[in-house]
């Protein structure tokens, strides 16, 4: 990294700021799958991470079919450098439009096969199962991509949008970033609040019982919820796969984790939280690496959801009592 | 007429346990009907049965001319059915206006909802004082109201209340039965009843039924039911 100036001690902080918001916008959006599930039928949903890596693949292979390099294909390409700005945001469309819905139905139908019919069973059948199908996923995406790490076109550069003299680079992908996952995060928090499907799916998981007497469906409005928190995995998988350039079958284990800590941190089952525990896991991790060391990042993560679930087991902004009667 | 609400010969309970064994009542369009018994002897069972929250094992439910017995929960309120469960269940973190338009889910018709709405302020005024409020933050006797309002919402033929009494206070309780009585006098509102309080229970329904371990021992008009020494020992505490 170059720097038109030399950075003081602020420029370097705030460039890890604006770094550690941008990755932990990312991890929000799939820490909000985790979430939300959980919120709603208290399972932790193992396979999500890998949904989200499914996402991934399933932009690439959109791309190559579109007629870019990747996944081993590499004659006839159009090359990035031929196309405009409008044609790779419409490639980016592309990939979120097909991408949100692909895990959106993944993530439905895991509920539908898998843990609906384990609804009633003890907890740790379901839980079991998520393990297994988050297995039979990441399968799924070794044999999509292959073992290795697999190229992304880079359809959004590392030009920073910030004049040189500030010091501090805002990338085109910290913008694309951000242009993703804010809008989707606000969408969301709109749509739980205000609309009626939104209010079914807090009346159900405030008090499933309640929220059947009431006429809703709930096993319908449990199957909308995973396939909400798919489809913002799924936007999520093209924005990391934008970000980083590469892909892989682990992505979604690794990213999972951060997520699942995330929804931890922040509370597990609420939406603010989420995206509360997302961010600060962003800055966790850039912080870290810029002051204790790059090495050091994961177990300073996992040594800050420690912390703070002993002073707070229901994390940041979980109830402190419980509200099931 | 057929009764609005007939159950026959109902057998339901949870996992391996059967907890109803031969639960059979009516409740006439118009009428009050109390179920009493002693605790645990399947009268919140009865009702969530009735209302497709618990399966039914065998037996039979029907509805104005709907058989119920394989009915999920979830489609019974729009046939005309509500419930104001037992312990209330209100939703706590949505607010008192949002748990009320829950008991409308099923309903599209938005000016009638707005007009209902406008009603159930009108009957518990102190829920449009605290429309705004999650519903977790009221007190209990808020809170039944809060849930009566929620079941009235749907506009029920027939509104199920399991133990509206718990745990409120008397000038409370009176206050609620008074709009039981009169959404029943004044709009034909069936109401089938489960009460702790036997006496005030009899005392609101024409007819009552007697529930011992999950099964129906005694059936008759409520003002017999008063009188009977039986029932005045071992439920009216005399
Ligand atoms: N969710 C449940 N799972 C298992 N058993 C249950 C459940 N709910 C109730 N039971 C059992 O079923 C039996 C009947 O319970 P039910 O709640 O229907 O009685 P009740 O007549 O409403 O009692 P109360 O007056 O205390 O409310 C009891 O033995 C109870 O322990
Ligand atoms: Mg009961």
């Amino acid at each position: 990294m170059t720097f038109a100036v030399e950075p003081t001690f602020w420029t370097a902080f705030l460039q890890q700021t604006i770094d550690g918001l941008a990755f932990g916008a990312l991890i929000a959006l799939i820490a909000l799958g985790y979430t939300m599930v959980y919120g709603i039928v208290e399972l932790i949903n193992f396979a999500h991470g890998d949904v989200f890596m499914l996402g991934g693949f399933l932009a690439l292979t959109v791309l190559v079919l579109c007629g870019l390099e990747g996944l081993g294909v590499d004659q006839n390409r159009i090359k990035l450098d031929d196309l405009g700005l409008w044609a790779k945001a419409g490639l980016i469309a592309l990939c979120l439009l097909l991408a949100m819905p692909f895990c959106g139905a993944i993530n439905f139908g895991i509920d539908y096969m898998v843990y609906r019919p384990l609804r009633t069973a003890p907890r740790l059948a379901p839980l079991v199962s998520a393990i297994g199908v988050s297995f039979i996923l990441m399968n799924v995406g070794l044999f999509w991509g292959g073992a290795q790490d697999v190229n992304f076109p880079k359809l959004v550069s590392d030009d920073n949008l910030l004049p040189a003299d500030t010091g501090l680079r805002l990338t085109a992908k910290n913008a694309m970033v951000f242009g993703v996952t804010v809008p989707l995060m606000i969408a969301l928090t709109l749509f739980v609040r205000f609309t009626k499907l939104g209010k079914a799916m807090r009346a159900t998981a405030q008090n499933p019982t309640a929220a059947r007497l009431m006429g809703i469906n709930t096993d319908a409005v449990i199957g909308i919820t995973f396939a909400i928190g798919g489809a913002l995995a799924g936007a999520g998988a093209v924005v990391f796969a934008l970000d980083v350039g590469t892909i892989s079958y682990t992505m979604g284990f690794q990213n999972g984790l951060y997520a699942f800590t995330a929804a931890v941190l922040g509370g597990i089952g609420r939406i603010p939280g989420a995206v509360l525990g997302g961010l600060i896991i962003g800055l966790v991790r850039y912080y870290g690496s810029a002051y204790v060391g790059e090495s050091w990042t994961g177990a300073l993560i996992f040594g800050i959801l420690i912390v703070i679930l002993v002073f707070r087991p229901t994390g940041l902004l979980g109830s402190p009592t419980r509200e099931k009667v | 007429m057929p009764p609005l609400l007939e159950v026959t010969a109902l057998r339901s309970g949870y996992g391996p346990i059967d907890v109803l064994h031969d639960i059979g009542l009516s409740v006439d369009a118009g009428e009050i009907v109390t179920m009493i018994g002693a605790n645990g002897a399947g009268k919140t069972t009865t009702l969530l049965t009735v209302s497709g929250a618990v399966r039914v094992r065998g037996g039979r439910v029907a509805f104005d001319g709907h058989d119920l017995t394989r009915t999920p929960a979830h489609k019974v309120v729009s046939l005309g059915m509500a419930q104001s469960p037992e312990g209330r269940k209100i939703f706590p973190r949505l607010t008192v206006l949002e748990n009320l338009q829950m008991g409308a889910f099923t309903r599209t018709d938005k000016p009638a909802i707005a007009d209902d709405l406008e009603k159930m302020f009108g009957l518990f005024p102190i829920l449009k004082e605290r429309k705004g409020q999650a519903g977790g933050l009221l007190s209990g006797g808020q809170q039944q109201m809060l849930a009566i309002a929620r079941a009235l919402m749907s506009r029920p033929k027939l509104l199920l209340l399991d133990e509206p009494s718990l745990g409120l206070a008397p000038q409370i309780v009176t206050q609620i039965f008074d709009i039981i009585r009169d959404l029943n006098a004044k709009q034909g509102m069936s109401v089938l009843l489960v009460e702790q309080n036997a006496r005030l229970a009899l005392k609101v329904a024409h007819r009552g039924y007697v529930l011992e371990t999950g099964r129906v021992t005694l059936a008759d008009k409520a003002s017999v039911l008063l009188n009977d020494p039986r029932i005045r020992a071992a439920y009216l505490g005399e």
